[in-house]
């Protein structure tokens, strides 16, 4: 188990690493960093000089890999590959355009958008599961062939839909709750309720669509045919022996998402002002901050596949059979 | 009379050689029976063939979008000067509602503008009233009083006009079918309300006979009223919509067939060979999907965004420069959905080189690439037929969202993205400009779910799983 950690976790440095490359090469090489600052800076305002400064500011007049002007480590050290690639892997992220520290700031936004997800996800589960498990045990019914039609009706919705319906009706025509905002402490509930249950609603499709496939898989499996054969009960055979082998794929798809939960829910987070990773991201983006971009990239892969590693660890607890080598 | 140049831009291309392989596909199908039963199954299926009615005439919309074309302003020395403005087939036949502007906002089916204006009146006085609309409405000549029965009258005559010519579609096709089946009409008229071989056609009618009752008076009211109103600069929100509907098949459709190429070779080469080809292309997909896709699209879109600013001299008109962004947006987005379908691919391609044909073929000593495409290839297509019809809503979906976060398509393009993005600043007036974001939202629902019910009925016809599942 542990020599196969290591090298899962080798893996994951080796993907890294190819991640690192593909942000670097979109970002240096499709369009040089002279490219970039002209679309910048507009068209009126360039002028060689602006440009030169534009790229002193961000550190992108080094050349790109070897750095012919100094001695020694410098060479390599004081680099563009060096200053915006290599040192993502000690989680130094640099400075964003206004000049504040990037590592400083997704450390602060982590927690409100993990207040919005981590309920939602929690809250949102057993929802998605026990409807699931109705459909299941209803199946072929009208309660199952309606329940599907609604799952795909939900699923056909934008998010954007709910969200907009949501803030008009909880916030605008009844005024339960604040349209858009965040606090700390205890007040950030009456901003969080709204953001929370449209994040469970607007899963309920597709998850609740999902369960109910691997539960009726499961169903047709062999052992279940022989729990029948005993004599079992239908509520029994479903909700103790096929429910049981049904959270072994369900809780493992799980497991990955939890570290993407830190990454925040993008429109959610800035239809309703929190100041998440989620809204983070989108500003970056509006603002064309790329040092942002590219940090936020380094560390959704780095999320992603700390969530593969998790996946294999939960299959080896949840499943005996699954022996890991 | 005046001249026409057609002008085709690139996703017009695109779209053209879409249809036209379908067709070819469909073709290459009905000759052998083994490719025409799963299809059989889903014309069968009378939910699935609901929805294929309705998103056929989003095809059909979206097809007379992409025909383009420039018309003749003046000839100068035998040689004709063509306007700068792209037109579609589409423009074509909107061309009223796409002319009569309006100065703003206004509501559906109104007469009068939705904010006050200053004017003068008869007696050089300034007054703040709602000012009469240039187009819509205009026939009536007391708005207050005529305004209500007009529009009951005019949706009264649409739903009768409506069920003539679903009536007379209905006998000709009857009639049509009775003739080619050599049964009398009557008797087939009976079986298609009692038979049940019979409901996928029954499903088929009743769709078209809603879809006219609805769209045939708001057609006819539609030369009368902004049906859906307009928006703030005084577009109508109808024309929008139904231009939007091209953007989001494009997408849909595009994305996954420009990566499709790909996905498959990999796949089916990582299953098949095995060894260090697996792992490259397994470090491959692992890497592409470790980032998260909107992440990815976005730096890909900034990236692409600078090229073209840089690059003004390859993309002469600003047509050509949001179509470009548009099929860049979809390689992108291929990109990121790509890797689903290659893994699938692997997992199918390692299991059948197991089997025993393929090992008498390795015994007669073909090719591994004679293998690959001839006896994995065929074998694996229905994965990526259910792939493309299911990866459709999703990337319908993913376009609005994309739009609102600013990497979706040019701002000067039409879509469900731009149109529910420049809608949502209006959500805080008092009281509300609810008619552009609802129109939005509905024909977007409309186009997904038809795609996703559809998509349902491929996938219970084609994924042999559920075959089995089925008592």
């Amino acid at each position: 188990m542990g020599a196969y950690l290591f090298r899962r976790i080798l893996y994951g440095i080796l993907v890294l690493v190819g991640v690192n490359m593909i942000t670097f090469g979109l970002f240096f090489f499709v369009n040089s960093p002279d490219d970039m600052a002209r679309a910048q800076l507009g068209l009126k305002r360039v002028t060689p000089a602006a440009v030169e400064k534009w790229k002193v500011e961000r550190g992108y007049d080094k050349p790109l890999f070897v750095n012919n002007a100094v001695q020694g480590f410098a060479k390599v050290n004081e680099t563009i590959f060096y200053e915006k690639s290599i040192k993502l892997f000690a989680f130094e992220f640099g400075e964003s355009d206004q000049g504040r520290n990037i590592g400083f700031d997704i450390a602060n936004r982590m927690w409100p958008s993990l207040a919005v997800q981590l309920p939602a996800f929690m809250i949102g589960l057993p929802i998605y599961l026990s409807f699931a498990l109705l459909m299941a045990f209803l199946r072929s019914t009208y309660v199952d062939i309606w329940g599907v039609l609604l799952c795909v009706l939900m699923m056909s919705i934008s998010v954007m839909f709910y969200i907009i319906a949501g803030q008009y009706f909880f916030g605008k025509l009844w005024n339960l709750v604040p349209i858009s905002g965040y606090d700390t402490g205890f007040d950030a509930i009456k901003f969080l309720a709204l953001p929370i249950l449209i994040s469970v609603i607007s899963g309920l499709g597709s998850n609740a669509r999902w369960y109910r496939t691997i539960f009726l898989e499961e169903m047709s499996k062999d052992y279940v045919r022989t729990a029948r054969a005993k004599g079992l009960p239908e509520h029994k055979v479903l909700f103790v022996h096929v429910l049981k082998n049904a959270l072994i794929p369900i809780l493992t798809g799980v497991v990955a998402l939890i570290p993407m939960l830190f990454m925040g829910a993008l429109i959610t987070e800035s239809f309703f002002g929190i100041p998440g990773l989620g809204s983070y991201t989108i500003d970056a983006i509006t603002q064309q901050d790329f040092a942002i971009v590219r940090a936020m990239v380094f560390l959704g892969s780095v999320l992603y596949i700390i969530g593969l590693i998790l996946t294999d660890i939960s299959y080896t607890l949840v499943d005996p059979r699954v022996r890991l080598s | 009379m005046t001249h026409y140049r057609l002008d085709f831009l690139w996703s017009d291309y695109l779209v053209w050689s879409i249809v036209s392989a379908v067709i070819i596909y469909a073709w290459y199908v009905q000759k052998y029976p083994h490719l025409l039963s799963p299809w059989k199954l889903v014309v069968c299926n009378s939910r699935g063939m609901a929805a294929a009615t309705v998103f056929l005439v989003f095809i059909v919309i979206s097809c007379a979008d992409s025909i383009h074309y420039r018309s003749e302003l003046s000839v100068q020395d035998g040689k004709s000067v063509y306007s700068t403005e792209l037109n579609s087939a589409l423009d074509l036949i909107l061309e009223p509602i796409k002319k009569n502007r309006e100065k703003t906002y206004s509501a559906p089916f109104a007469t009068h503008l939705f904010s006050k204006e200053t004017v003068k009146n008869e007696l050089g006085h300034d007054q703040r009233i709602f000012p009469r609309l240039r187009f819509g409405g205009t026939h009536l000549a007391d708005p207050v009083a005529d305004w209500l029965p007009d529009i009951f009258k005019k949706s009264l005559s649409g739903i009768l006009m409506a069920c003539v010519i679903w009536l007379f579609g209905f006998l000709v096709v009857l009639s049509v079918m009775s003739r080619l089946k050599k049964t009398p009409i009557k008797k087939l008229y009976a079986s298609i309300w009692s038979d049940s071989s019979m409901s996928a056609f029954r499903a088929v009618c009743i769709t078209i006979a809603i879809m006219l009752l609805i769209g045939v008076p708001l057609v006819y009211l539609a030369s009368y009223y902004h049906v859906f109103g307009t928006d703030k600069v005084g577009q109508d929100v109808c024309y929008q919509a139904l231009k939007s509907i091209r953007t989001g098949m494009v997408i849909g459709l595009l994305a996954t067939i420009v990566t499709l190429p790909i996905a498959v070779l990999l796949g089916v080469m990582a299953g098949y060979l095995r060894g260090w080809v697996d792992d490259c292309i397994q470090y491959i997909y692992t890497t592409l999907s470790s980032i998260p896709s909107v992440l990815l699209i976005a730096a890909s879109v900034l990236m692409m965004q600078v090229y073209i600013e840089n690059h003004t001299e390859l993309f002469p008109s600003a047509e050509s420069r949001a179509d470009i962004r548009l099929l860049a947006l979809c390689v992108i987005l291929g990109m990121t959905s790509w890797t689903g379908l290659c893994r699938l691919l692997r997992g199918e391609s390692m299991r059948l080189r197991e089997l025993e044909y393929i090992q008498a073929a390795h015994a007669f000593a073909v090719s591994d690439w004679r293998i690959m495409m001839q006896h994995i290839l065929p074998n694996v297509m229905h994965i990526v037929i259910m792939a493309l019809v299911m990866d459709f809503s999703g990337l319908v979906l993913a376009e609005a969202v994309l739009s609102y976060v600013g990497v979706g398509v040019d701002t000067s393009m039409m879509s469900f993205g731009t149109m529910i993005n420049s809608a949502r600043l209006e959500m805080a007036r008092e009281p509300m400009v609810w008619w552009s974001l609802s129109v939005a939202f509905t024909f977007m629902l409309l186009l997904v779910l038809a795609a996703n019910i559809f998509a349902d009925a491929v996938r219970e016809a084609f994924d042999p799983r559920l075959k089995a599942k089925v008592p």
